[in-house]
Parts: C-alpha cells; sequence; structure tokens
C-alpha cells in the first residue's frame, strides 16, 4: 500500500514537471508580454493598469540586471522575454553592445524621453529618474553647514561624520562612474579616495538614512525615494536632501529604462507597453516608488515635489557614457581602497 | 536422491548468472557514477575553462588592491563560523545525549530547527533589531548616553554569531547521531578501568567523533564560504563577494569565473582540512556491542545550568528571530500597506515544495546509486566519482546556475546541429534546468549521509546475499536501502531543507512568472523592505520546519533504539 501510494505521488510529481516543462516551452499565447526586469516593486500598478485598459497578459521575471541580461543573450532566439527593464544604465548599455536590443522607431518615445536619457539609436529608453544625492541631519547641521557638492564630502572636515553606500552597490558604482566621466581618472580616484578616509560603509540606503537620524553620522549620499518613504511614514523625519552640484554639472541622475529585445516575439505590442510607461501611464510607473518621471509633461508626485522640489539641474551626461565607464568604476573603487 | 538434482542445477545456473551480473556490474557501475559525476562536473567546467586563458590584468589589479583582504577575510570568517559552529554543536550533543535534564529529550531534536532558518534571513533580522539604528542599541543609548559602548553588529564578529548559530546544527546532528551510535561501551569501558568523566570524554569519546565532527564542520564551511548576502549585510568581503564585484560591476563574466575558481580551491583545501581532522580513524564496533550512552542525570543548579544553556541558544538562534517576524508580519498583514503579492502564497508555496521534492528524489536516487557502487565493485573510479559529485556543493548557487545555463544552451546547440532542435527556451527557464542546478549543488550532502548509512551495513550482509544468487539491483532495494533507511531519509531532507532555502538560482535559471518563497522574500528584502519581507521569511522557515521535524523525528527514533 505504502509503496503504491509513494509511486502515484512520485507519478503525480513527474507530470507535473513535465507539463510545467512543456509550458515553459510554448511560445506566448497572443496578447501577452513578458518582461525581464530588475526592478522588484511587483507591487507595480502601472502594469496591472495597461493590462486592464488593453486587456494584454504581462509577465515576469525578477532578478538583478547582470544575470538577466546573462540569461537573454544565452537564450538567444528562444527567448521568451519582449522586453529587458533595468535600474540602472550600465547593464542598457551593455545589452546595446551584445545587440540584444531591437532599434526602434518611435516618434512617441522619442517625444517622451529626453535626448540624454535614452539610447541614441532608439535600443533603450530611461523610464523613470532616482537621483542619488546628499542627505544629511536636519538636527545637526545649520544651513551654512550643510555640503552641496559630492566634491566637499571628501575634505578633511567630515572624517568619521558620512555614511556611504558598500561599493557593490550598483547605485555606488554608476554614480563614480559619472564622476569619472566629468572629472577623469585620476581626479575621481582622489575624491573617492577621500570619501573612503571620510566614511563608514552602509549595507543599503535604508540603514544608511536611519543611521544619520541616530546620530552615527551627519551626512551621506542616498538615492532620493529611500527619504521620501521614510517621510511618508514619520513626516518628522529628521534627515533632509540637498541636490549636489547645482552650481556645475547638477545632480547625478541615475536612470530605471528598457528596451524591446531583437527576439522579442511581440515588439509591436512590447513597444507600445513601453510607450504607454512613458506617457499615459508614466505617472503610475513612477509614483509607487516615489521616482521622477523622464517625461518633462509629466509631474512628479505632490510628496517628492513639495519635500525635493522638482526643478533642478541634473548632471546631463548621456546615460550611456557612465553605463560604459562602469568597470573603470569598479577598478577605481578598488584602488581607493572604498569598502 | 532425484529431489536434489535439479536444486543442484538451480544453484548452477544461480552461480552462472551471478557471474554474468557481476560481469555486467562491474562495468554498469562504474561507468554509471562516473556518467553521474560527469553531469555535475561539466556545467563547472563550462565555467572554469576559462582559466586557461587567464586575464592576468584582472587577476593583477584585484591582487593589487582587494584580494588580500579577501583572502584574510574569507580565512577568518571560515575559522571564526567553523570554531563556532563545532564548540557549540558539539557541546550541545553531548548535553543531551550524555545527561539528563528537565527538556533533554525535547531539546534532542528542538535544537536542530534553526537548520530551517535561511542564513539571509536570520541576517537581516539581526541587522534591524541589534544594529545601530534598531531599537536595541537606540534604548541602550537613551540608557547609558550616546557614545555608550556597545559590540559593532555590523561586522566580522557579527557575521560569524549568525552563521554559527544556522549552521551549527550540521554539527550537532552528527555528533548526536554519532554519540547514539558507537560512544556508550567505550566510555562505560573508559569509566570502568577508573577514568574521569572529562578524562573518558576527552580520551575515548573525542576521538571516536573525529570522523562526524569533521564532517559536519566541512559542511558548515562550504555553506558559510558559498554564502554572498549574509556577507554582505556584515560588510564582510569575502573572496565569493569578490565573484560577483566583479560579474555584476565590471560585466566580465570570463573574469568572474576565473575569481570562482578561488573560490573552488578555498574549498578544496576545505576538503583536504576534513581529511585531516577525520584523521585515520575507522571506529567500528562489533555487532551488538554498539550502544549510546548511558545518560547521567544532573540535579540542581548543574540540570538547570544545562537547561539554560540548551534554552538560550535556542531562543537566539530561532524563538526570538522567529517571533520578531511573526510580529513584523502581522503588523504588515493588518496595516494598510500590506504585504504585496500575498493572494500568489499558495501558488509560490506549491512551487518551493515541488521543487524541494523533485531535487530530493532525484538526490537521493543519484546517491544511493553512487553509495552502493562502490560496494558492488571495488576500484578507484566509483571513489573518485563520489568525490567529484562533491564539487557542486563547492560553487557558490549562481556560478552553478550559469555553468548550467551555458551548457544546456550548448547542448541545444548540438541537438540542432543534428536536427533534433528542441522547442522554446529548454536550456533555460524550464524546471528540468532548475531541477538539475539544485541537483548540482546539493548532491553532496545527501551523498555524505546515505554513504555514511552505508557504511553501518556489513560486508557480510551483501556477501551473503550475493553468494545466495542476488542481483545489485535487488540486493540495493530489497536489503541495502531498508537497511540505511535512517541516512536515506536523512539525505533527503537535507537536501530538501537546502532547496527550499536556496535562491540564487532559483533567480537566474526559472521559467517566467515561476516564483518561490525565497524570491518573494528577496524581492522585498533587497528594496530594504524588511518589515514587508517578514511574512515570506516566516513561510520558508515554517515551510522548512516540516522535513527538519521529519528528520527529528527519525533521529530520536534511531536514539531510543539505541
Amino acid at each position: 500500500m505504502r509503496n503504491v501510494k509513494l509511486r502515484t505521488v512520485l507519478l503525480g510529481l513527474v507530470a507535473s514537471a513535465g507539463a510545467l516543462l512543456l509550458s515553459a516551452c510554448g511560445s506566448d499565447s497572443e496578447g501577452t508580454i513578458q518582461i525581464y526586469t530588475g526592478r522588484h516593486y511587483d507591487l507595480e500598478a502601472a502594469f496591472e493598469a495597461f493590462s486592464d485598459e488593453f486587456n494584454i497578459d504581462i509577465e515576469f521575471l525578477e532578478g538583478s540586471d547582470a544575470e538577466l541580461r546573462e540569461r537573454i543573450q544565452a537564450e538567444g532566439d528562444d527567448t521568451s522575454a519582449d522586453i529587458y527593464m533595468t535600474v540602472d544604465a550600465g547593464n542598457l548599455a551593455i545589452a546595446t553592445e551584445q545587440g540584444l536590443f531591437a532599434a526602434l522607431d518611435s516618434p512617441i518615445l522619442d517625444g517622451a524621453v529626453p535626448d540624454e536619457l535614452r539610447d541614441p539609436d532608439g535600443h533603450w529608453y530611461a523610464l523613470s529618474a532616482r537621483a542619488r544625492t546628499i542627505v544629511y541631519s536636519t538636527e545637526r547641521l545649520s544651513p551654512d553647514e550643510i555640503p552641496t557638492t559630492y566634491e566637499e564630502l571628501a575634505e578633511p572636515q567630515w572624517e568619521g561624520r558620512v555614511c556611504m553606500r558598500n561599493s557593490s552597490n550598483a547605485y555606488t558604482q554608476s554614480l563614480v562612474a559619472s564622476l569619472i566621466g566629468n572629472l577623469g581618472y585620476d581626479p575621481a580616484l582622489e575624491l573617492v579616495s577621500g570619501w573612503a578616509d571620510n566614511s563608514r560603509i552602509m549595507s543599503n540606503d535604508v540603514i544608511l538614512l536611519n543611521s544619520i537620524r541616530d546620530d552615527r553620522c551627519d551626512v551621506g549620499i542616498s538615492n532620493h525615494y529611500y527619504l521620501a518613504r521614510e517621510l511618508e511614514e514619520d513626516s518628522n523625519y529628521p534627515v533632509g536632501l540637498v541636490w549636489a552640484n547645482q552650481d556645475d554639472r547638477g545632480v547625478h541622475v541615475n536612470i530605471s529604462g528598457a528596451g524591446v529585445l531583437a527576439n522579442a516575439d511581440d515588439p509591436e505590442l512590447a513597444q507600445q507597453l513601453l510607450e504607454w510607461l512613458a506617457t499615459d501611464g508614466q505617472n503610475l510607473f513612477v509614483d509607487g516608488n516615489n521616482e521622477y518621471p523622464v517625461n518633462p509633461d509629466v509631474a512628479p508626485e505632490p510628496l517628492i515635489a513639495t519635500e525635493f522640489g522638482e526643478t533642478f539641474v541634473r548632471d546631463s551626461t548621456n546615460a550611456s557614457e557612465w553605463g560604459l565607464l562602469n568597470a573603470d568604476a569598479v577598478r577605481l573603487l578598488d584602488e581607493a581602497d572604498y569598502e | 536422491m532425484t529431489a536434489s538434482t535439479p536444486v543442484d542445477d538451480t544453484a548452477g545456473d544461480l552461480r552462472v548468472e551471478t557471474t554474468a551480473a557481476d560481469r555486467a556490474s562491474r562495468r554498469g557501475w562504474p561507468v554509471g557514477a562516473l556518467a553521474l559525476a560527469a553531469l555535475v562536473v561539466v556545467p563547472i567546467g563550462f565555467l572554469a575553462v576559462s582559466v586557461l586563458n587567464p586575464n592576468t590584468e584582472v587577476w593583477r589589479q584585484q591582487w593589487d588592491t582587494r584580494l588580500p583582504g579577501q583572502l584574510v577575510d574569507t580565512a577568518v570568517l571560515l575559522v571564526g563560523v567553523s570554531t563556532g559552529a563545532l564548540l557549540l554543536g558539539s557541546s550541545l550533543a553531548w548535553l543531551v545525549s550524555a545527561y539528563r535534564f528537565p527538556g533533554s529529550k525535547a531539546f534532542g531534536w528542538l535544537l536542530i530547527a534553526p537548520l530551517a532558518m535561511p542564513s539571509y534571513v536570520l541576517g537581516f533580522v539581526t541587522l534591524s533589531v541589534f544594529g545601530f539604528t534598531g531599537p536595541v542599541q537606540n534604548q541602550w543609548r537613551d540608557w547609558f548616553g550616546r557614545d555608550a559602548w556597545f559590540p559593532e553588529v555590523e561586522s566580522m564578529g557579527g557575521a560569524i554569531v549568525v552563521f554559527t548559530f544556522v549552521l551549527y546544527p550540521y554539527v550537532f546532528l552528527l555528533a548526536r547521531a554519532a554519540l547514539a551510535d558507537q560512544a556508550g561501551s567505550a566510555y562505560d569501558v573508559a569509566r570502568s578501568l577508573g577514568a574521569s568523566p572529562t578524562e573518558a570524554a576527552r580520551r575515548v569519546v573525542l576521538p571516536m567523533l573525529r570522523p562526524a565532527l569533521a564532517a559536519g564542520v566541512a559542511v558548515v564551511m562550504m555553506e558559510t564560504l558559498t554564502d554572498f548576502a549574509t556577507v554582505q549585510y556584515f560588510g564582510v568581503d569575502t573572496v565569493t563577494v569578490g565573484v560577483f564585484r566583479i560579474w555584476r560591476g565590471t560585466f566580465d563574466r570570463d573574469a568572474a569565473a576565473e575569481f570562482a575558481t578561488l573560490v573552488l580551491v578555498v574549498a578544496l583545501m576545505i576538503i583536504g582540512i576534513e581529511r585531516i581532522m577525520r584523521g585515520r580513524a575507522r571506529f567500528g564496533e562489533a555487532a551488538g556491542a554498539a550502544a549510546g550512552l548511558g545518560p547521567r542525570r544532573l540535579e540542581g543548579a548543574k540540570a538547570w545550568g544545562a537547561f539554560a544553556a540548551c534554552a538560550s541558544v535556542l531562543l537566539l538562534a530561532f524563538l526570538a528571530p522567529t517571533l520578531q517576524l511573526a510580529s513584523w508580519a502581522y503588523g504588515e498583514v493588518t496595516g494598510p500597506r500590506g504585504t504585496p503579492n500575498t493572494e500568489r502564497f499558495l501558488e509560490f508555496l506549491g512551487n518551493s515544495v515541488q521543487l524541494a521534492i523533485l531535487t530530493a528524489i532525484v538526490c537521493v536516487l543519484a546517491s544511493v546509486f553512487i553509495a552502493n557502487g562502490s560496494r558492488f565493485v571495488s576500484g578507484r573510479s566509483t571513489g573518485i566519482a563520489a568525490r567529484l559529485t562533491a564539487v557542486g556543493y563547492a560553487v557558490p548557487g549562481p556560478v552553478v546556475a550559469m555553468g548550467v545555463v551555458l551548457s544546456l544552451v550548448a547542448l541545444d546547440d548540438v541537438l540542432e546541429g543534428i536536427g533534433l532542435g528542441l522547442p522554446g527556451a529548454v536550456a533555460t527557464g524550464s524546471l528540468v534546468g532548475l531541477v538539475y542546478a539544485y541537483s548540482i549543488r546539493f548532491l553532496a550532502p545527501g551523498l555524505n549521509a546515505i554513504e555514511a548509512g552505508m557504511a553501518q551495513v556489513p560486508e557480510e550482509v551483501t556477501a551473503s546475499a550475493r553468494s545466495l544468487g542476488a542481483r545489485p539491483s535487488t540486493i540495493v532495494r530489497r536489503i541495502h536501502t531498508p537497511l540505511a533507511r535512517t541516512s536515506v531519509v536523512t539525505g533527503a531532507v537535507l537536501v530538501a531543507v537546502d532547496a527550499l532555502k536556496e535562491l540564487p538560482i532559483a533567480l537566474l535559471l526559472r521559467p517566467i512568472g515561476f516564483n518561490t518563497l525565497p524570491i518573494w522574500t528577496f524581492n522585498l528584502a533587497t528594496e530594504s523592505r524588511f518589515e514587508q519581507a517578514a511574512l515570506p521569511a516566516l513561510a520558508i522557515i515554517v515551510v522548512a520546519m516540516i522535513p527538519v521535524a521529519l528528520l527529528s523525528r527519525q533521529l530520536s527514533r534511531g536514539v531510543e533504539r539505541a
């Protein structure tokens, strides 16, 4: 009896595995868009709204940017993905170099996304912007003490008072890549070495912000939306934000973006989704995570608009430039002895 | 007289059949075992090939900057965690085996519970509660002022403590089984010859435990070495972290693969250390003489001291973090925000369970085959095969996953070349690829357990069965497996628990839309939404408790029998 039961269970398992295998093999059903994404905000209302409005199914595979890109490359013609979406520019640039993206001809996207936030040939488009800027303690710093440039944080008076994100993180790497692009390798190395001397290194931005709150450090560098999230829960959260380098090149803005894959099963549908996300769906797409819209015609959501402001000078270097400098940034961080 | 002739004939036939089967199996077992080993090694080899053509630029640059520090961090972490797990695991095992005190029987199985706790979960709970910005330190500063000393939690020390708490059960399990099986009579003899209890424990029991302790420590070290999520919470920079920095940061897969071989070298050193620690010791007790320790009753303060020691470990490693998760989960579920995707819970659960069971089945079948191979055929090849299959356990999950992707893609190309192209993305994104990668990674713990069980099946039993004409396959099915049943279950459970907790392979290889409980946790935890991640993390622990409980039951039965 026991054995018979066990055998039934085993057979059932094997059969269900087989069924899953087949379903994985089968190509898209009509009207389905499949997205490989490095964004993990699967709470995102935008995709649901799109599905409802156009009666199109959307399926996700979440992962980390680099590994998803490797997978798309390995899958080649067989990939089930239509869209590759990331949280940093580096992997978009590399994916373009590897020929993974189709070049889109879309007046809608070209009109909605500013030049510096998209690939010149339409391989990828930024869909949301996140500023990586200076945050400070509103309790312990007087207004004239607040640092206003990335460079200042390397100065000796900040020794032991700065909290920074670790060097394995893509946001740190892309900020450093932008420094290499703007200042040159050696000046950037000197600057980052100064940071390393002054800083405690944190494993994520939330801990970093809380460390400023709890008087472990006075200043730091964080993505703006983490602070927005804290302010959402507690409007008296004692950390403020200042846009860095407003008198020169502007604050470093990283992007979350996407492109339609060269091997997409349904490129028209995929393009339609990206167009919608950059226009009608732009608010829904960026608001849930307190990000800034890329489309200049769309206003940011009220909390960041009032707390942080709508207009500020952004570093206008094309995102793909520092994307390609990412490997150099990793080397520089190593050489600067930045943890 | 006439009756004896057919008997003789049958006996003659059997002998012939046996030798034929012998010849077949002498070829079959090694070939099969080596084929299994090849299935494990090939995907990893795909990556290792890049070492033949090394990128000296990257190596020199790393050597000049981070690599020395990474080697030091790796060594300190491994030594710290293995020492901690060894001391904690073996002393707890000794306590519950050698003494009777309030709750000692229950602790015998409760202390295995932390096996169900993924290290990345204990990592983020520890940081959130005890870290500088957590409630404990904030209260501490309220009481004693802002500069009051508190041990640095985001540090090597913090990482060592967390790993020790989640990994000591491996040492505990093996030490306890060994104490239950064999140490008893030797201890009694030593005592009767006038040795004090401590002396008997140190000079007789400890050496007998060496193989079990060595095996436990080796598992602990492998788990620590291949981790890349937990270490980063604590700012520990190991060679495994280095592999991912290079892979994700410089987009250079080949250079990352080269660095992964460094992890492999460290793993080989661990295997070497295990061999040395194990020594030449081979302890078998004559059948019938094997017996567990006769536990002594502790009284008064000693009894409560033993209780407190066990209870505090259980509390810190398992109960407190689980309760913290439960309270966060409750807050989220009843709060305005809610945990996303809760409505898909059953689907995630089903996927996780299905993966764990399939992986356990594959690993147990492969392990039983390999472990029996060396019984029927004496020769080096089955032994080599067994050692080779352990390689997968020494390679970080994402590296295994990438190797599987590349080799399946190559296979797909070859099949297409001969006109047998498979439809769709068979190479990746199928459950087959996923189970394959999981099995590569987790074959070793299953095989170790089953080999240990097979070692306790006397050679004579096999020999008698064969002389009576039973085929090897029959012996495996009807004699060996039932006799080694406890260890087969143990192997299956260890594999299943590991598979339930596994994250990076599923992240890279799963079919689109296929999510597991760890992936659900990860999606929230990477965004630092730890309180929202509490519900899925709790779900992993609860599900992983089922096989762990099964193991506890199996183990306490074994102990009672002994």
